[in-house]
């Protein structure tokens, strides 16, 4: 597979994450493919960021296993990264700013030092600008346009005024001019304009986009790495698209707003990570026994507890499954990629309101910061989204029965403001109508029949979820060496290895869990039965999904390729696990 | 719960405004609870001012007095301890038409809900917040609460409670609330009118009802609050004057102030939200992303 990989290292305050976000719109804009991954520590200033951008002709789901042009902005940034350039790779740096030994750098890769502040100079005395030099001299070896950059530049700075916006073209410019006066091309460029441009956006992006389209009118939340950027982007198109955005005192306070704004007859959402949600499973078994919907994104990072607040993990599985006492019905959806967290989060919306239960949208540090292409046409925007005062009151003149018990478990749902439709949603144990039969009457026969009827129907709306879902999909080849089961943005890197392990002939395929719960456990169970070999693949140190395929099928996958370092998973890692596998067959 | 359907009644001539009144559901608290005075008072006040029962909506925590949305035969929302603030400014923000009136105890609003009680009064979202507040535990049988005097034994205190009492009506002054009284369940009518005079307000209202536990708490009884209540607005008290306010609010030995400390008239949150200006957001029109396909064109 043809790719390219610009690798750009620094402190952060150095505008690494708007340098590589630039990057990978470079190759978009050119319609190319591309993924940005972006890793930082929890400073605000110093420290070491990084930011991975590559692109492709192809669809690309990580940062892939190697870097082709390294811009660092200080010595660590070698030292940490060098590693990674592949055959052709180039270092860029400024030998004012440091220097390194030679041997730091591969064989085979080429070192090009670039006076970036000496240039900046020229043009400005914040030296701010040298990222502009280095963009330049980077862009100048991708092959691809200086015009594709200078839009991008102008898009950035553009607000910040005439002048500045002048200066840091000018270093642009001046940068690829002194890139193109030293050295050839890259020699696996990319040609320029691949076709029309494509859309760039993040996991958390998506998850906000996929909300407004879903007819998402509240967001409530408290800011929590990595969820807070849906926060950001709904703030940001708050007055244009009408929905209210409350930050709220802490994340009890934001789900119950939530579950409050959702009682009232508005499609709500709250979002969080892992000690957010935490704080907020009480709550879910509230909006589980008042049947009010709600969508929750959790945007998993590596825990326990404050864990590393900028990392990633898949370590939240159990934690959702059970948070809440008692019993209660609930949807778990696990996007891998940012189309599927936008149309997963339009699921969630359409399953929490159609069961009456709460949906959550399982995103991970890396689906939720990391940067991924997508064409417009992924994304259907022509949605038909009912009313949800859809309930009359009864002709017959009986009384509206807010829980009536029906097959499905799903009863017709009035909205305050409705007249002849008054009801209490009680977090106590009711009756059809409402009743409380947790005080004075409990213990009763008639009150405990009650309570058997009102577990049943809310039981069984997940049997109802199940057949009205689809089971997950197998991709790739249906009959393969290796079936590797992933869920969530796990799935991603599986896809890119399994370009890689077909490029060397060994088959594989993908059982994608786009929705753990309620597991379409027949058809899982039916995928590893037929299945050669069977490779569980997950961020985490216990393989929660596997205890998930476990407990609903009675069958264990032995291969587990599991990972809790925070860091993301490159194909390489999953292509060298499912070799292993499918030589000891 | 006799739901009282509206499009049953004959509508001829004047129209007849039929306005909350009881459910039909009978109350669980023990005989002569001082709740029971409150579900009055709250009765009384929506009766006052004629609202429908659809428009209102009643959202409690949990406690004894978090029972009292099942009683009226309004909207209900009885939620989890200490979350109805919450939930209720989750619904105002959802539907501002309607009336969001907010009832529960001293521990759910003082205790465990406090966090969500200072935030929603500094953002004067207007919700009519009725505070129960019989500085006891009863619904956990009888500990010591937010509000139990120091001194008080209760079960969890059984030498005698060790720490300051919240101040209600001070934590309210001092957080924005807009509209600040006290009533005594013993005198329904004034309830009433602290009540309705909550409801009216645009804005945070808080009503710190003293409602006597019969049951746990022995020292805040009825006798004890006839002994001392006396009423502001017949000691020449102007509730315009915040620091008079202040000065009232710690009153308590030998008299206990009843009665309307403080209101102002400032914008309400849903005032200031750019997002509600196009009215209630329920009833805003629900279109999604529906002949916004440019907005894709920001991530190109």
């Amino acid at each position: 597979m043809q790719d390219f990989s610009i690798r750009v290292g620094g402190a952060a305050g150095e505008g690494i994450a708007t340098l590589g976000e630039g990057f990978c719109r470079l190759f978009t804009r050119n319609g190319y493919h591309a993924y940005g991954h972006t890793a930082y520590q929890s400073v605000i200033r110093g420290g070491h960021v990084w930011f991975h951008a590559r692109g492709s002709p192809d669809r690309i789901w990580s940062l892939g296993d190697g870097t082709d042009v390294l811009y660092a902005l200080d010595r660590q940034t070698v030292d940490l990264h060098a590693h990674s350039l592949r055959g052709g790779g180039i270092v860029i740096f400024d030998p004012e700013k440091f220097t390194f030994p030679p041997e730091t750098v591969p064989a085979g890769a080429k070192i090009l030092p670039i006076p970036t502040l000496e240039i900046a100079r020229k043009f400005a005395s914040d030296p701010i600008l040298q990222g502009s030099v280095g963009m330049g001299a980077a862009t100048y070896f991708s092959g691809l346009p200086l015009e594709t950059l200078d839009a991008i530049l102008t898009e950035n700075f553009e607000r910040k005024g005439a002048q500045v916006l002048q200066q840091n073209l000018q270093a642009a410019h001046a940068g690829y001019e002194f890139a193109k006066g030293k050295s050839t091309p890259h020699p696996a460029a990319l040609a320029p304009h691949h076709g029309e441009s494509k859309m760039l956006l993040t996991g958390n992006q998506a998850i906000a986009l996929g909300a407004a389209a879903a007819g998402c009118k509240l967001l409530s939340q408290y800011p929590m790495t990595p969820a807070t950027s849906i926060m950001h982007w709904m703030a940001d198109h708050s007055v244009s698209l009408g929905i209210v955005v409350k930050q709220m005192e802490d994340e009890l306070g934001a789900i119950n707003a939530a579950i409050g704004a959702s009682h009232a007859g508005v499609r709500s959402m709250t979002a969080s990570s892992g000690g957010g949600f935490s704080l907020m499973v009480e709550a879910l078994g509230m909006a589980a026994m008042t049947e009010t919907p709600l969508v929750v994104a959790i945007a998993q990072r590596s825990g326990p507890s404050t864990g590393l607040p900028t990392k990633t993990e898949q370590g939240d599985l159990n934690l959702m499954l059970g948070a809440g006492q008692g019993e209660f019905p609930r949807i778990i959806l696990a996007p891998g990629g940012v189309v599927e967290a936008y149309r997963q989060t339009m699921d969630a919306f359409r399953l929490s309101e159609d069961w009456q239960v709460p949906a959550l949208v399982a995103s991970d540090f890396t689906l939720s910061e990391d940067f991924q292409s997508a064409d417009r046409s992924d994304f259907a925007t022509d949605v038909e989204l009912p009313s949800l005062f859809a309930v009359s009151p009864p002709s017959n003149g009986s009384s509206y029965k807010r829980y009536a018990i029906t097959p499905t478990g799903v009863s017709p749902r009035a909205i305050p403001g409705q007249k002849g439709l008054a009801f209490t949603a009680g977090s106590d144990e009711h009756d059809e109508g409402g009743r409380l039969v947790s005080d004075v009457l409990v213990g009763t026969p008639a009150a405990i029949q009650v309570r058997k009827q009102m577990m049943e129907k809310r039981m069984r709306k997940l049997h109802g979820i199940v057949a009205a879902t689809p089971p997950p999909p197998l991709e790739g080849s249906a009959h393969a060496d290796v079936t590797i089961i992933a869920w969530g943005s796990t799935a991603c890197p599986v896809r890119d290895a399994l370009g890689l392990l077909a490029s060397e002939g060994i088959s594989a395929n993908l059982l994608y869990v786009a929705q753990p719960y309620p597991l379409h456990a027949k058809e899982v169970a039916k995928t590893i039965l037929t299945a050669r070999q069977v490779l569980l693949v997950e961020a985490n140190y216990s393989g929660e999904l596997g205890h998930l395929i476990r407990a609903e099928t009675g069958l264990d996958i032995p291969h587990k390729l599991l990972k809790y370092d925070g860091e993301p998973f490159t194909p390489h890692e999953i292509v060298e696990k499912v070799k292993e596998i499918a030589r000891v067959r | 719960m006799s739901i009282t359907n509206e499009s049953q009644v004959k509508t001829t001539g004047q129209l007849p405004v039929i306005t909350v009144g009881k459910s039909g559901t009978k109350p669980t608290w023990c005989p002569g609870c001082g709740d029971y005075g409150v579900l009055a008072g709250v009765e009384r006040a929506v009766k006052m001012l004629d609202l429908p029962p659809h428009e209102v909506l009643i959202v409690s925590g949990i406690g004894c007095s978090s029972n009292l949305p099942h009683f009226l035969n309004s909207y209900g929302f009885h939620a989890i301890h200490g979350r109805a603030v919450a939930v209720a400014e989750g619904a105002k923000l959802a539907n501002h038409g309607l009336h969001v009136i907010v009832t529960g105890g001293d521990g759910d609003g003082y205790g465990i809900g406090v966090g969500h009680l200072i935030h929603a009064m500094r953002r004067n979202i207007d919700l009519t917040y009725v505070v129960m507040n019989n500085e006891i535990y009863g619904l956990t049988t009888g500990q010591a609460s937010p509000t139990s005097l120091m001194g008080a034994k209760t079960k969890s205190t059984p030498l005698g409670v060790i720490e300051q009492p919240i101040n209600p009506i001070a934590l309210a002054l001092s957080s924005g609330a807009t509209y600040v009284a006290r009533a005594f369940s013993g005198d329904v009518k004034h309830m009433g009118d602290m009540i309705a005079g909550g409801i009216r307000h645009k804005g945070f209202s808080l009503i710190d009802v003293l409602s006597p536990c019969v049951t746990y708490n022995h020292l805040n009884s009825y006798d004890y609050f006839r002994q001392r209540v006396y009423k502001l607005e017949n000691s020449g008290h102007d509730p315009s004057q915040l620091m008079k306010a202040y000065e009232k609010s710690f009153e308590w030995e030998p008299r206990v102030p009843t009665g309307l400390f403080y209101q102002v008239s400032k914008p309400t949150y849903e005032d200031l939200e750019p997002a509600l200006k196009a009215g209630p957001l329920a009833h805003q029109p629900v279109t999604g992303l529906k002949g916004k396909r440019d907005l894709l064109e920001e991530f190109v």
